[in-house]
């Protein structure tokens, strides 16, 4: 699916980020391919969660440069000094970046379609009528196109989330954060929000970067896994390699502890 | 008994007066307050130094230094030099009392909005939804439930503290219980009948201001709306709520 | 520009203000031990299923604590001229004040978890003593920051004093004031003197509530 643009469509420079005295991550250096889909895998507290809060600009990263599309998002060199870059420009380059939250993080002052269509309006510029045939094409995909006018506190759990999801690809996103998205669903719910995660991964070329305790799903969807530790990659490959054969013994030891 | 009775339906004109006095003090206090709160609440939650700490100053300085002193000050000292400011008594308490319950309600409004999730924030920010827009749109909305039931209290605490227009000559629900007193010569009559009526005043109040309260809640998909709170008939319940 | 404020008014006025200031706190004191004590009295009677006591005490509570303490003072003060004022004005204040906290008692008790009463019955604990050992204890460390806030509240409006002839901090500026035409040493001096003492209070309160969470 990639074209022939090699640009990577994310690469971190030796970024580091610290909350006080613990180092989240330390000098980590990656790059994700337009269209690839990358699994985070490691033990809490390993810094993927992370990873994708500084994609966000939820967090900020303590050195190094994020690059999206070959160009650089929240800093810059600049005469020979990293310098922040000003919020405009983020803004640029973060509305082509969408997530979906473990926690849904619905707007319970919205209705479902209110949800879905505030930013492409506000943000995007796009003409109402037009966001909301987009949005309503979007909850007929995840399954929810009878729901359009309910209020997010009326839903389920698996419910809200598939929401959550329309709600982001209607920016239309280029990469896709999904941040442990089914951690806070009961398990009979899961399926769901799955299934159309593995829909999404099949009909569109979207670069998504997961992070995730459903291995099956990893391995049906993502083409590459990365293993976190410590704030860096200790291992790297392909996700059937890394389920059968891990060759890290940290990752031999993680996986065993959640398969 | 009769007299006084009769004595308070005479009275009825100067009444009446009295509750508009209260009334004016009470609405256009209040309506200074919410815009100082807003004001000074997100001021106090700026970015920026030069909005934050004056806010700050602001809110602490009229919250620790009495009502009745701010009143009186507006009062005796603003007319004199270097002011030379001769408010009319009403602008007076209205100031006054907007100006103090304004610095109260300014941390509701600070706190209430440092309480929406951080999810909220967070998601809004996802959604590339910047600065005045993600606060108008997605965390004042939800921050405004829980800034009502304070916001009442507050209210009622300014009704109360209105009665101090009295001694800055006007004519209020509290003088005319004085008015009423010197009537009837029957202090605990006159005493009864205006403290009911402050009551009254302020149960009135907090009806208004709870069912505003149950709208508010409503619109974040909290409780149900206003017109089922209000209907007769028993309410069903409304959708089944599920949660994961 | 000397019009506008002169020192030596201020120093003149000054001790006045002190003095004031005394009777201030003074009425704060006992204006807030009658508070905490009636408050929680108030607390209790209104936690038993009597509804004949229940119901008229409720009454009482939402009319004292929703009608004027100025206009409460001012009655009281005139019912009861056999007293001193500044006696009648701290029970007054003191009543106000019970009926807000014998809300923070509420608070402080509902959040007593409700397993601590299951254990004291499954104790066989005396009700008696189940309050007073097991549940009291517990709500009051919840109470304290609550205390303290409507302490500070108390002070600020002791001034209200000032209507019933006690000559607290307010009532000495507003003295000074009118018999030397000098209102504005007298009048901001005592603001500052408010600020000076609640502003620091309420950082300790702050603290104690962040400790306390």
């Amino acid at each position: 699916m990639p074209d022939n643009d090699t640009t990577p469509a994310i690469e971190f420079q030796g970024v580091g980020k610290r909350f006080g005295d613990n180092v989240v991550l330390d000098g980590l250096n990656f790059t994700v391919a337009k269209g690839d889909r990358v699994t985070l895998i490691g033990p809490s507290g390993s810094g993927k969660t992370t990873i994708l809060r500084l994609l966000m600009t939820l967090e900020e990263a303590n050195d190094g440069l994020i690059l999206v599309d070959g160009k650089p998002y929240t800093h810059e060199i600049r005469g020979g000094k990293r310098v922040a870059i000003p919020e405009k420009r983020r803004s640029l380059v973060r509305r082509r970046v969408g997530m979906v939250f473990q926690q849904f993080n619905l707007f319970p002052n919205m209705s479902v379609l209110e949800n879905i269509i505030e930013a492409p309006i506000h943000v995007l510029g796009i003409p109402k009528a037009q966001a909301v045939a987009r949005a309503e094409d979007l909850l007929e995909k995840v399954g929810l196109a009878d729901k359009r006018d309910a209020r997010c506190t009326q839903l389920s759990g698996g419910q809200q989330q598939r929401v959550a999801i329309a709600r982001a690809l209607a920016m239309e996103p280029e990469i896709l954060l999904l941040d442990e998205v089914t951690s806070a669903l009961d398990p009979e719910l899961v399926a769901d929000v799955l299934g159309v995660l593995r829909n999404i991964a099949e009909t569109t070329d979207i670069t998504m970067l997961i992070v995730t305790h459903e291995m099956q799903f990893a391995r049906e969807v993502s083409n590459r896994v990365l293993m976190f530790d410590g704030g860096k990659i200790i291992e790297e490959a392909h996700p059937e390699t890394i389920f059968t054969s891990p060759e890290n013994e940290r990752t031999q030891e993680f996986l065993r502890a959640v398969l | 008994m009769s007299d006084n009775v009769q004595k308070l339906v005479d009275l009825l004109p100067q009444l009446g007066e009295g509750i508009l006095v209260t009334l004016q003090l009470t609405i256009a206090g209040a309506v200074l307050a919410l815009i100082i709160a807003f004001g000074l609440g997100l001021g106090s939650r700026a970015r920026t130094r030069w909005a934050r700490v004056p806010s700050r100053v602001v809110v602490e300085f009229f919250r620790g230094t009495s009502l009745v002193v701010q009143i009186f000050w507006l009062y005796y000292v603003l007319p004199l030099p270097p002011f030379y400011v001769e408010l009319d008594p009403l602008a007076c308490g209205i100031i006054a009392l907007g100006l103090n319950y304004g610095a109260y309600a300014a941390e509701v409004v600070r706190g209430s909005i440092n309480s929406v999730p951080t999810g909220q924030w967070e998601a809004a920010t996802a959604l590339d939804l910047g600065g005045v827009h993600r606060l108008r749109r997605v965390i004042l909305p939800q921050a405004w439930p829980l800034m009502m039931p304070m916001f009442t209290n507050l209210l009622i605490q300014l009704v109360k503290g209105s009665a101090l227009a009295a001694y800055i000559t006007l004519h209020d629900l509290n003088f005319f219980i004085g008015e009423l007193r010197k009537g009837t010569t029957d202090t605990v009559f006159a005493y009864t009948v205006g403290l009911l009526l402050y009551f009254v005043f302020a149960y009135a109040l907090t009806l208004l201001m709870n069912a505003l309260e149950a709208r508010a809640k409503h619109k974040v998909g909290q409780g149900p709306s206003l017109r089922e709170v209000l209907r007769l008939t028993p309410a069903r319940t409304a959708g089944t709520e599920v949660r994961s | 520009m000397n019009d506008f404020w002169s020192w030596d008014h201020a120093a003149a006025v000054f001790p006045d203000l002190i003095k004031g200031l005394g009777i201030t706190v003074l009425a704060t004191v006992v204006g807030m031990i009658i508070a905490a004590v009636l408050g929680l009295v108030v607390a209790i009677v209104r936690r038993s299923r009597v509804r004949v006591v229940t119901m008229p005490v409720g009454f009482l509570v939402e009319f004292i604590r929703s009608t004027p303490l100025l206009v409460q003072l001012v009655f009281a003060n005139l019912m009861f001229t056999q007293f001193p004022s500044l006696a009648v004005g701290c029970v007054v204040l003191g009543i106000h004040y019970a009926t807000y906290m014998s809300e923070v008692y509420r608070a402080g008790i509902d959040a007593v978890p409700g397993g601590q009463w299951e254990a004291a019955v499954a104790l066989d604990l005396p009700r008696s003593r189940t309050w007073r050992a097991v549940i009291l204890p517990q709500a009051i460390r919840n109470t304290l920051p609550g205390l303290g806030n409507y302490a500070i509240s108390m002070f600020k409006e002791t001034p209200f004093l000032a209507f019933i002839y006690v000559v607290e901090m307010y009532a000495a500026a507003q003295a000074y004031g009118g018999a030397n035409f000098r209102y504005i040493e007298a009048i901001t001096l005592a603001g500052l003197l408010f600020l000076l003492v609640s502003y620091p209070t309420s950082l300790l309160v702050r603290r104690m509530e962040n400790r306390l969470a």
